[in-house]
Formats: C-alpha cells, sequence, structure tokens
C-alpha cells in the first residue's frame, strides 16, 4: 500500500467528494432509505449528521493520499466507525445493517465517480475499484468493531454473573454461608476463595460453610479447588464444613478416591448449620419448652 | 541487627512479625524463640502475622518448623491473622502447614492456647489421679 504524496489512486474521490459532497449525502440516505433504514432506533437528524461526518472524514482521509486505512491519516474516521458501531451494537442494530451503512455510499458515490472520470471504460473500471476496496475496508473495519462491542458486552456480563454467583451470607455471628450454584472453574473458584476469605476477616468469622447444593458435578478438578479453599481458610483460623452433598456426588467423590478424610462433610445445609452453631458454643433451644 | 521482639506474657510468649521476612530474619526469629522458650519454661507460643504481607515458601516452611520446633519443647503454637492473599499464596505452593494451629485474631489465639493448655492439665490431673489410685 502506498502512502503519503498525491496519490492517482484517491485522486478522483478526493475531487468528486469536495464538489458534490451534498448530493453524495442526499443519494445515501435515499439509499439507506430501502432495506437496512431503522427509523425505530435512529431519528433521520441522527442519521444525517452522522452520514455528513463520515463524508468529511472521507475526503480527509483521501486528501492524505493514503488508500490504507490502517495508518494515521484515517485516524479520525476510524474514531468516527468505531463510536458509531458502537452506538449501534447498543441500540440492537444487526451487523448487516451496521456494515450496510458504510457499504451503501458505494452507489452514489460510484455514479458520481463515474461522471467525473468519463468515457475511459478502463479509467472508470480503476476508480471504481480503488474506490471499492477502500469502502470494503472500512465496512469491514466498522464490523469487527460491532463485533468487538459486542464482546465486551458479553464479557462484563460474565464478569457481573461472577460476582452475583457469590454472595456470602452472614448465618450467624461468626458463621458465614457461601452457597455456591453452578460450575465451579478454576477463575471462579479464584473469585470464590477470595470473597470467601475475606469475608472470613471482614466478619472475624470462626465458621465458613460452603453449600454445594447447586454444583451439578463434582469431578477431581473442583474438589481440589474446594480442598484449596478449605485448607485457606483453615489457615486463616477458621473452620470450613461442606454441605450439601448429594449422594451422587458422594459416590463421584469416592469412586475419584478423593480424600476429604480432613474436612467436615455434611448433606445439608441444616446440619452444617448446626455443627456450626456447636463449634460456635452456641445451641438452639425450642422456644415453647422454655415458656 | 534486626530483630523481632519476643514479648513474655504469663506463660505464653508474643511474638509480633511487623516487618517484610527476610531469610536471615527468619532464621535469627528461630533461633531466638527456642531459646526464649527453654529459658522461661513457656507453655505456648503466639505468632501474629497479622501485618505479614508476602510469604515464599521459605517463610512458610520456618512457620512449620517453628511449631514442630516448640512442639518438641512441649509449647503450644498458635499461628493468628493470617491474611487472605497470604492463605492463597501458601496453598498455591502446596503448604497446607498441617502441624500449626490456627485463629483468626489474637484474642481468639489466646483463647486456643488458654484452652488447649487447660485440656492439658485436666487430662494431666486425670492422670495423675489414676497413677495414685493405683
Amino acid at each position: 500500500m502506498s502512502k503519503g504524496v498525491q496519490n492517482p489512486k484517491t485522486g478522483a474521490l478526493v475531487t468528486v467528494l469536495s464538489k458534490s459532497e451534498s448530493s453524495v449525502l442526499t443519494e445515501w440516505i435515499k439509499e439507506m432509505a430501502g432495506a437496512t433504514r431503522r427509523t425505530d432506533l435512529m431519528n433521520d437528524s441522527e442519521l444525517r449528521s452522522q452520514c455528513s461526518k463520515f463524508l468529511k472524514l472521507l475526503r480527509e482521509g483521501a486528501e492524505s493520499g493514503s488508500s490504507d486505512v490502517q495508518t494515521a491519516s484515517w485516524q479520525p474516521l476510524r474514531e468516527l466507525l468505531t463510536e458509531i458501531s458502537r452506538s449501534r451494537a447498543q441500540q440492537g442494530f444487526t451487523p448487516t445493517e451496521t456494515a450496510t451503512f458504510v457499504l451503501s455510499v458505494k452507489k452514489p458515490l460510484f455514479e458520481l465517480l463515474r461522471d467525473h472520470v468519463g468515457n475511459d471504460a478502463n479509467s472508470v473500471a480503476a476508480e471504481l475499484w480503488s474506490t471499492s476496496e477502500l469502502i470494503d475496508s472500512l465496512g469491514l473495519f466498522t464490523a469487527e468493531m460491532y463485533l468487538k462491542t459486542r464482546e465486551e458486552v458479553i464479557r462484563r456480563q460474565q464478569e457481573e454473573m461472577l460476582e452475583l454467583s457469590t454472595p456470602v451470607v452472614k448465618l450467624w455471628d461468626g458463621i458465614l454461608a457461601l452457597p455456591i450454584i453452578g460450575t465451579l472453574d478454576s477463575a471462579r473458584t479464584q473469585v470464590v476463595m477470595e470473597t470467601l476469605l475475606e469475608n472470613i476477616v471482614k466478619t472475624n468469622s470462626r465458621v465458613a460453610i460452603i453449600d454445594i447444593t447447586g454444583v451439578p458435578t463434582v469431578d477431581t478438578v473442583v474438589a481440589q479447588h474446594l480442598l484449596k479453599t478449605v485448607t485457606a481458610a483453615r489457615l486463616m483460623g477458621a473452620d470450613c464444613i461442606i454441605s450439601g452433598v448429594r449422594p451422587q456426588i458422594a459416590q463421584t467423590i469416592v469412586h475419584l478416591g478423593i480424600n476429604l478424610l480432613d474436612v467436615t462433610t455434611k448433606a445439608t445445609l441444616a446440619d452444617a448449620f448446626a455443627v456450626a452453631l456447636d463449634r460456635a458454643g452456641l445451641s438452639l433451644e425450642h422456644a415453647l419448652k422454655t415458656a | 541487627m534486626e530483630k523481632i521482639p519476643i514479648l513474655r506474657m504469663g506463660e505464653f510468649l508474643l511474638v509480633t512479625i511487623q516487618v517484610d521476612m527476610h531469610d536471615r530474619l527468619a532464621m535469627t526469629l528461630q533461633e531466638d524463640l527456642t531459646t526464649r522458650i527453654s529459658e522461661t519454661a513457656a507453655r505456648g507460643v503466639l505468632i501474629d502475622i497479622s501485618s505479614l504481607e508476602i510469604v515464599d515458601s521459605f517463610i512458610g516452611r520456618m512457620l512449620g518448623n517453628i511449631a514442630a520446633m516448640s512442639r518438641v519443647l512441649d509449647a503450644q503454637t498458635v499461628v493468628v491473622g493470617m491474611q487472605p492473599a497470604v492463605a492463597i499464596t501458601l496453598v498455591e505452593l502446596g503448604m497446607s502447614l498441617p502441624g500449626v494451629r490456627t485463629a483468626l485474631n489474637v484474642d481468639a489465639g489466646m483463647e486456643l492456647l488458654k484452652l488447649s493448655l487447660n485440656g492439658h492439665r485436666a487430662n494431666g490431673h486425670k492422670a495423675s489421679r489414676h497413677v495414685s489410685r493405683r
């Protein structure tokens, strides 16, 4: 890709754009009014301002002579496209609609280019090809940015879920419970372990109950993670009880040969709570008996 | 030379680590502590590591060693106030410090020491009674 000096590749494009920018704009918006226009998501004036900004920056980019959109002279246009695709991804436009925003400028642009270059078929073809290449790469860039924004949204949602899925609840003074729902993987265990340990320090709790009723399967990795959490809590001076061990899970644990001998395990959270109260030196009494 | 102070509180010794532990300091502490235990005939050692933020396998091993040495000298060791990050690091290093007792804070640690000491004595009395009956 050549850059720097005035380039014949983009010369005609600059001339056309500076001469008849407003007519390109009108034609372009008319073009979009067909299949890909989403009046429910965006009003006319907003679209118009986006389009005119795009054309202005396209001209400025083309004036630099470079047809490689990754270079510095295309930076403002890239920023505009990033912003447009980001807002469209969030507004709920489809990828096609977002990419077509850029690609639909071809038709009005090509018509004007043809008029400008004249009747020489070879030079028309050359102009159209170089412009088409340019617009295509801009379209691809837009689609890429659109995807990136969507991925960001997905990643953020994953992080939020991770935080939501590890609540540490205080059952009693000095007794914490951590109900785990869903599969435990390494990343999640890290979060679980950190939140539990931090809460142990914060609430000064002697006993922590890890409830795995909501964990669908326990394999060696999950068991390893659980054991690590229990050991870390013990190092800090807190006891850990694992509760909610379902019969199938008990079978799996034994078949896998996982050693849980050093850990107190209970079938239900209620049983674990009773043990925790006992360890904290508390006991429950039936109110009616004493009354 | 830099030294970690060892305070005597009745039958117990109190060690508060407030600086970053390096290897030489750890060795000095090990030496000083064993000497003090035998000098004072202490029955318990409480090590507060709540301001310790960085550990490596050497420091982890040293904690285990101190506990084992104290046991030989007939003193219980309780490590208190370990930070979550330190606990996670030790576990990831594969050091679960099996012989070391732990507590959340100095208060809980003292209680644990007293409790174990009383239990020890009660057992001791029972044993002696048995002997006298025979």
